[in-house]
């Protein structure tokens, strides 16, 4: 199995004292540590191949463009897609999803069309689409939630109609752990003619991801909560939705010529990828990606089913903690809250033993409205983690409640 | 490290009007009132006062945030109770003062000063003061205004 001292070494961030004690890191669905490979090939890159991509004649512009597009090959390993053509780079899922809102959704879009996605997407799943509403005249509809935490799929039927133009739904969601049903409500979806967007942030980072069986239109990532820089991400597309489509951004690298009169748009998928990408990380990425493969990213998901499984247990056991998602499918994320503690008093308290966890909405306020609650804490793992860091959860929350008793 | 410091922000005094709010309450006739938010941490209050010239005959608070928030408007609403608007106004200012680590006058303070332990903690002074913006703004409009700390 892992070799978790091993793999901790590898993350040089995580050997340290936080207020007097050893950092606990458990906030990883915020954000994710890197492992000094990911750091190296970053650094590497600017001491050795710094230069601009798909130009220039000279040997740095074609190690640079090498290292760039062979992480698009890895990225499309990684999704199990069919082309590279289909794997575009983009800062992050945020703007995949803003992309497609745009460049996608909105040209098909007339007054009272419906755009269908579900109550427990983070804001960056809502928001553009609000917007491209608000642009349309279109409506915004929204698959309900279970009191546990998963979709009530009860009136799926009826939410999919000849009105519904794109369901787009999180893989994963990040304030509650639910790992959500996509590849039944992708057939679903297809079997109405409706294209599917899938969010999969919370998802690359704990489960093998493979684009082709779950048979969505579109899938969007982070590098950032996957062990790779922040301001890198990708946007998986069917070739020939993303071939019919317009651009998003205009500027250089998307063409192939321009005069005043005309431009002609540069084939896939370099058409999304206007200006100077985020050459270095993208590299960083395919190297993240190569990190989690040569551990096996089925090893590394078992053992984040143990710590969550320990963690949801031991915690459960203790009295006047409530945990906030109870999916039965769930990764990684356990949001809980302390009866007559605010989560900002836990967030703190917390912190003053090292242990970072996330307090706060989440960026997932509709969840909090839902569950009548304005924050919770939630405990994050990544497969770094360890049985000893679930215990100083545990014993994190013993101190808040021994704190406030 | 630690506990020591967190008994600091936790204070006995805080921990009991977080309990125990102090007037908190809807209050019918006021005559100003703000909403303060914290979006970052979805702290939401609303404070009343009630004006009688320029003497703050009353002053309540309802709403809910994290113990810190809660603790600082209570205590607010019980200094700052009778007092006339040039006497609130300095408190203001040395509670502030306090929070942001400057020299303040302690005897304009009293009771307040056990917020003092809070400026250690720079990710939570924001949850003081979110309840001294929203009094600020209440008193400087007459009509309902919001407010907002991040």
């Amino acid at each position: 199995m892992l070799d978790l001292q091993a793999i901790r070494n590898d993350f040089p961030i995580l050997d340290q004292e936080v207020n007097g004690y050893p950092l606990v890191y458990l906030d990883n669905a915020a954000s994710s540590q890197k492992p000094v490979q990911v750091i190296d090939a970053v650094a590497n890159y600017y001491r050795q191949d710094n230069a601009n991509v798909h130009r220039g004649v000279h040997k740095l512009s074609q190690r640079a463009t090498d290292a760039y597009e062979g992480s698009r090959s890895k990225v499309r390993d990684f999704l199990h897609a069919k082309s590279d053509k289909e794997i575009v780079f983009v800062r992050g899922a945020t703007e995949a999803i803003n992309l497609i809102a745009q460049s996608f959704v909105r040209p098909m879009l007339n007054t009272g069309d419906e755009v269908l996605i579900s109550h427990m997407e983070h804001h960056a799943n809502i928001v553009p689409w609000q917007m491209l509403c608000e642009q349309t005249g279109a409506n915004l509809k929204v698959i309900p939630m279970t009191t546990i935490g998963e979709l009530d799929l009860s009136t799926i039927d009826e939410l999919l109609n000849e009105r519904t133009k794109i369901l787009a739904v999180g893989h994963v969601s990040n304030a509650l752990g639910t790992i959500n049903p996509i590849k039944d409500m992708i057939k679903k979806a297809h079997a109405k003619d409706i294209p599917v967007l899938i969010d999969g942030a919370q998802a690359v980072p704990h489960m093998v991801v493979d684009v082709q069986d779950l048979d969505c239109d579109f899938y969007v990532f982070s590098g950032h909560k996957m062990f790779a820089p922040t301001g890198i991400g990708a946007l998986y597309g069917k070739q020939e939705l993303l071939e019919a489509m317009p651009p998003w951004q205009g500027g250089g690298d998307m063409i192939l010529s321009v005069s005043f009169e005309h431009t002609q748009y540069n084939e896939l998928p370099y058409k999304f990828e206007a200006g100077t990408p985020n050459i270095a990380g993208a590299i960083g990425m395919g190297t993240a990606i190569d990190y989690m493969q040569g551990l096996g990213i089925a090893n590394l998901a078992q053992h984040e089913h143990e710590l969550l499984v320990a963690a949801t247990e031991k915690v459960t056991a203790l009295e006047g903690v409530k945990i906030i998602g109870t999916a039965k499918q769930k990764a990684s994320v356990l949001s809980f809250m302390i009866e007559g503690v605010h989560p900002h008093d836990v967030g703190t308290i917390f912190d003053q033993q090292g242990v970072a966890i996330r307090t706060g909405h989440h960026c997932a306020q509709p969840v909090m409205q839902f569950f009548g609650i304005p924050a919770t804490a939630r405990a994050s793992f990544a497969f770094y983690n360890t049985m000893e860091e679930v215990d100083a959860l545990v014993m994190g929350i013993k101190k808040v409640q021994e704190l406030f008793a | 490290m630690s506990s020591a410091d967190l008994r600091d922000l936790y204070q006995q005094v805080i921990m009991d009007h977080n309990k125990k709010p102090r007037n908190f309450r809807e209050m019918e006739n006021a005559n100003h009132l703000a909403h303060g938010n914290n979006p970052l941490c979805g702290d939401a209050l609303v404070v009343f006062v009630k004006l009688d010239g320029d003497v703050i005959e009353d002053l309540s608070f309802q709403g809910s945030g994290c113990a810190i928030s809660v603790a600082s408007a209570s205590l607010m609403t019980e200094a700052l109770k009778g007092k006339t608007l040039e006497q609130a106004e300095h408190i203001y200012q040395q509670m502030h003062k306090q929070l942001t680590g400057e020299e303040f006058e302690q005897a304009a303070l009293g009771k307040l000063e056990v917020l003092g332990g809070v400026k250690e903690f720079p990710a939570r002074v924001k949850c003081a003061t979110l309840s001294w913006h929203t009094m600020h703004a209440a008193m400087d409009s007459d009509h309902d205004i919001s407010v907002s700390t991040e």
